[in-house]
């Protein structure tokens, strides 16, 4: 084994002997300075972790998320010095974590953490003006396709996740009292440089889905359930500058 | 070696490590701060609030690009990947320095986000000039290299941090990034004597002075142990130590790095103004009467 994986393979494991050849001063064994880099390694990367996932660990509580990161920083430690996309293996480790089998829809709060992280640092684009669809001819509306823009993620869960992301923000909704049962559909727009969390009226997870797979606005729409609002969703999509260009056979 | 282009460097004033809660503030009204450095790291995304504030940031002061990642020290291979960000940022950003450290993070493809230590040898250091011709090639341009903060010594090392430091900037041509706060904490763990440590140091070679705070622990013989935290002010020794650096190197751009329990401004700026005056002195003094 090389010097550096046996440093590593010491510093991952909280017990284990301490390599040969480290020293403290006047050839003592180094003892507890090893320590520091165990424990360098294990707060920074759960740092990493409570930034990035703060919903989830108030969900579990900080000591049990502390102790939690320390298991997962070891089995999925980052791929990259870049660290604000660390934690991307955090839904399928709790998928397959026994002590939170009885909290379901924790994977999906993590990946709307992870999806709230990735809009925060995504492209800039040039939104259209909100008047603009509003001009389109009303034959070549059903055929217009939206690009959107690169920060905006959507979230379809079993679970009604964003009325619990919003439990746990200041001030929290008066809705989050009551907790919903059921399946949400969740959008995440970042009109300037903060990213919002909106919970999507039914039938609006799989329009904006259908929108992100380029499908024209009439196949998306036709896809939605009876009663399904496409105007609100397309206002809130303009409102909160989430497209960046519409595609029509004429130009607008 | 590579003779890479210098980058146009730093004024020989006081810096600050960049906190974006400051953001407003250095703005505003930056005080003495005449350059801010960042780490490399925390601007690899693709837009957002840390490009435009970055963007912003550059137009009014030299930046200083710090990396964190780059595992020079490393037995791996350096990342292929990571160069290119780092190219492509320092492409667009046109920094006034960059610098990474003597030390290694990734190990067969995992990043562990700690400065970790090498051992000091004939075989470490042709592997360090390696990686640092490498970075200088890529990048295109000379890039300084900081001494680490030590915890323990290696029984393998056969040379003394500063000749292996010299022998490294002597061969790739690469600039020293001189932590003072790193100099005091190792030689308080080693039990060597700071000073001459500096006196022994290539000062003509360093473009640029970091200043920390560090935290006071022991060990299991109950022997000093201090720890390069940067989560407080600068301690006194280290002030001492960076003036009797001044003293003999001559003015250096110099950094206040603070990178957790981060003060308000003020008292960061105020840290700031205490090396500028230090700074001030060392050039009234080289200016002919």
């Amino acid at each position: 084994m090389s010097t550096q994986s046996a440093f590593l393979a010491a510093m991952l494991t909280p017990d284990a002997p301490i390599p040969e050849g480290l020293l403290a001063p006047r050839g003592r064994p180094a003892g507890n300075r090893f320590s520091v880099y165990r424990n360098n390694v294990a707060v920074s990367l759960t740092e990493a972790l409570e930034q990035t996932f703060p919903v989830l660990r108030a969900l579990v509580g900080a000591e049990f998320f502390s102790a939690m990161a320390g298991i997962f920083l070891r089995a999925h430690p980052p791929q990259t010095p870049v660290l604000a996309g660390y934690g991307a293996a955090m839904p399928g480790f709790l998928e397959s974590f026994d002590p939170v089998a009885g909290l379901p829809y924790l994977p999906d709060v993590a990946r709307l953490e992870l999806a709230i992280g990735a809009a925060y640092h995504a492209a800039d684009a040039t939104p259209v003006a909100p008047e603009t669809l509003a001009r389109i001819d009303p034959v070549a509306f059903l055929g217009a396709r939206l690009t959107l823009a690169p920060a905006l993620r959507l979230i379809r869960s079993d679970w009604p996740v964003a009325t619990i992301w919003h439990a746990h923000q200041e001030p929290a909704l008066p809705e989050a009292a009551n907790l919903p049962e059921g399946p949400q559909d969740t959008l995440i727009t970042r009109p300037a440089f903060d990213p919002r969390v909106h919970r999507l009226p039914t039938g609006g997870g799989g329009f904006v889905a259908a929108l992100i797979a380029d499908q024209p606005l009439g196949v998306a729409a036709e896809a939605a359930p009876e009663g399904f609002d496409l105007g609100a969703v397309l206002r809130l999509l303009l409102a909160e500058g989430a497209i960046t260009a519409i595609t029509t056979g004429e130009s607008l | 070696m590579f003779d890479a282009p210098r980058n146009p460097g730093l004024p020989a004033l006081s810096g600050v490590g960049y906190k974006p809660q400051h953001y407003a503030q250095i703005l505003a009204d930056p005080g003495p701060v005449a350059w801010l450095e960042i780490h490399a790291e925390n601007y690899m995304g693709a837009g957002g609030r840390p490009l435009a504030q970055l963007r912003a940031l550059a137009a009014r002061f030299p930046i200083s690009v710090h990396g964190v990642g780059l595992s020079i020290g490393g037995e791996a291979p350096l990342d292929p990947e990571h160069l290119a960000r780092l190219k492509h940022l320092l492409g667009w950003l046109k920094p006034a320095s960059f610098s990474e450290h003597l030390a290694w993070s990734t190990h067969e493809g995992a990043f562990f986000n700690d400065l970790l230590p090498l051992p000091y040898t004939a075989a470490t250091l042709a592997r360090v000039c390696r990686h640092i011709d490498q970075v200088q090639e890529t990048l295109g341009c000379r890039m300084l290299l900081e001494n680490p903060s030590t915890y323990l010594a290696f029984a393998e090392t056969e040379m003394d941090e500063v000749t292996f430091l010299t022998e490294i900037s002597r061969r790739t041509g690469c600039g020293l990034l001189l932590d003072v706060n790193n100099v005091h904490v190792s030689a308080t763990n080693q039990q060597t004597d700071a000073t001459s440590y500096i006196d022994a140091f290539p000062l003509e070679r360093v473009a640029e002075i970091h200043l920390g705070g560090h935290q006071a622990q022991t060990d299991d013989a109950g022997e000093a142990l201090l720890i390069d935290s940067h989560d407080a002010e600068v301690a006194d020794p280290v002030w001492a130590l960076y003036a009797h650096t001044i003293a003999r190197g001559g003015p250096r751009p110099t950094l206040i790095e603070r990178d957790a329990e981060i003060p308000p401004w003020p008292d960061l700026a105020a840290e700031a103004e205490q090396a500028a005056q230090i700074l001030a002195a060392a050039t009234a003094r080289e200016l002919p009467a």
